[in-house]
């Protein structure tokens, strides 16, 4: 909230409409982001699977990219992405 | 609409007519790990499950946090929601209490008043539930087994209305085990009173237009809720006052709330305290007063909210107060509702002496020598915190 909500009309608790966390962009927590590669991609989905933060798009079955508004940077998806596919690689923030 | 309602007498204990509340009541959820002295409540009332006599989802969790968590979210929802405990298990509870709260969540707690260790003790005292007193759980001690069933039914429509959680309190073993012969309305008319459920209240599983419960509050907001919890607790008097009198015409009895004065017609002395206790020292005040002595009793029903404004008004008049409590706050300024009650009579015209008067710790039982003693404290207003019955000089 940017400005200061009255008390008075709080009587109904802590209730906010659901979804709020799209708005709120994490991905700037990122030391390393991970970069794919859809030319190697074998859609497999094992980093779609594992992404923590569901930050993995995916549509109809088949990986189209990477959400880098919440992605963390954790490097999962890289490390489970199949060695011979190695369709995704953690690179620093500030590189290209 | 007054509709007095059919009842039958019976002979109960405290758990069990707490349980039997439950059954007319038919909550949706009821979530409860057992603990002496509360146990019964949950052991009876899983037999009306096992009876199929309620349609109550029964969940049995491994721990008190657990309990009173599947309460919160079953809440959440929009369920009717119960559940018991005592002592250890009101501590464990601790965390969730204020979150309950928080998310100003109707659910309604039977407290069996049991002492907290160390050491291990299983008996009375108000120890666990004055832990409780700031997580904004409104709070009702009941005097005799009849109260305790009563105060059941109506904390359900007082905990909905208020939106606040609300524990009913009974001296653990005192009441928890005493049978006594209670007035029961009939199921029909106890479901009609409380009526069909808070959903009008609670739509927080809405698929089409989904909400976050309870998401982090910063300082631009945090405090606001707080207010606004400050404000609920202190209009929920409003609320109590006219379930009340809507439990009164309903039922054809009155249930107490807030203060019960007895014998303070010209009182120049009072004897203030809450729960099982006010009957035998009620007998005593009585004695005092065919014997010539101005004492009344004063005791509090509801002890949050915090009845100040009829804390003063019974007390009008009265030079001497002496606060008999089975809790301590271990400030050397005597127990929770000593405190409370000097700072409500602070300030207020002349405002009689307080003694506070710490009792019954862990079911220690209050003997005859114990209410001459009292007496004594009575006449002589000393001021100051006594210890009974622990051999000190009073």
């Amino acid at each position: 909230m940017s400005t200061q909500a009255s008390w008075r009309a709080l009587d109904r608790g802590p209730v906010i409409p659901g979804g709020t966390s799209r708005a709120f962009v994490t991905g700037t927590w990122r030391t390393e982001r991970p970069v794919l590669d859809l030319e190697r991609c074998i859609h497999c989905m094992l980093c779609w699977l594992y992404c923590p933060d569901s930050s993995i798009l995916a549509r109809d079955g088949r990986v189209v990219g990477i959400d880098l508004d919440h992605c963390k940077g954790c490097g999962i998806c890289a490390a489970v992405c199949p060695p011979r596919a190695h369709a995704i690689v953690m690179v620093p923030e500030g590189q290209p | 609409m007054s509709v007095v309602a059919s009842s039958r007498r019976l002979g109960l204990t405290g758990n069990d007519a707490v349980a039997l509340a439950w059954k007319q009541i038919n909550p949706d959820v009821v979530a409860a790990y057992p603990i002496t002295p509360s146990t019964q409540v949950v052991e009876k009332f899983s037999q009306y499950v096992a009876d199929g006599v309620v349609q109550t989802q029964f969940v049995p969790v491994e721990s008190e946090h657990s309990a009173l968590s599947a309460c919160v979210g079953a809440a959440a929802c929009g369920a009717r929601v119960m559940t018991a405990t005592s002592s250890q298990g009101l501590a464990l509870m601790h965390e969730i209490l204020y979150i309950a709260a928080g998310l100003r969540l109707p659910i309604v707690m039977a407290v069996a008043n049991r002492a907290l260790s160390a050491p291990i003790n299983i008996h009375g005292d108000h120890s666990d539930a004055m832990g409780s007193r700031d997580s904004g759980w409104l709070q009702f001690y009941a005097r005799d087994v009849q109260e305790a069933y009563d105060l059941t039914i109506l904390a359900v429509r007082v905990a909905e209305r208020a939106r606040l959680p609300v524990m009913v309190g009974l001296d653990g073993f005192t009441l928890s085990h005493s049978l006594e012969v209670v007035e029961v309305s009939s199921d029909d008319a106890v479901r009609a009173f409380v009526g069909p459920g808070p959903e009008d209240h609670y739509h927080f599983l809405d698929g089409p237009e989904p909400v976050t419960i309870g998401p982090l509050a910063l300082p631009d907001s945090y405090m606001d809720f707080r207010r606004a919890l400050a404000e609920a607790v202190a209009r929920s008097a409003e609320i109590i006052a006219r379930e009340a009198r809507a439990f009164r015409e309903h039922f054809g009895r009155a249930v107490p709330v807030f203060v019960e004065p007895v014998a303070m017609e010209g009182a120049r002395a009072a004897v203030v305290l809450m729960g099982s206790y006010a009957g035998v020292v009620e007998e005593a005040v009585q004695r005092w007063r065919r014997a010539g002595r101005p004492v009344g009793l004063v005791r509090l029903v509801t002890f949050r909210p915090f009845p100040a404004e009829a804390l003063r008004a019974a007390l009008a008049g009265t030079e001497h107060v002496v606060v008999m409590e089975r809790a301590d706050t271990l400030s050397t300024l005597g127990g929770p509702l000593g405190v409370e009650l000097r700072a409500a009579l602070y300030g207020a015209g002349r405002p009689p002496a307080v003694t506070d008067v710490i009792f019954g710790l862990g079911g220690r039982e209050l003997r005859e020598e114990d209410l001459e003693q009292v007496g004594r404290l009575v006449d002589e207003a000393p001021g100051g915190v006594r210890y009974l019955g622990t051999g000190d000089d009073l």
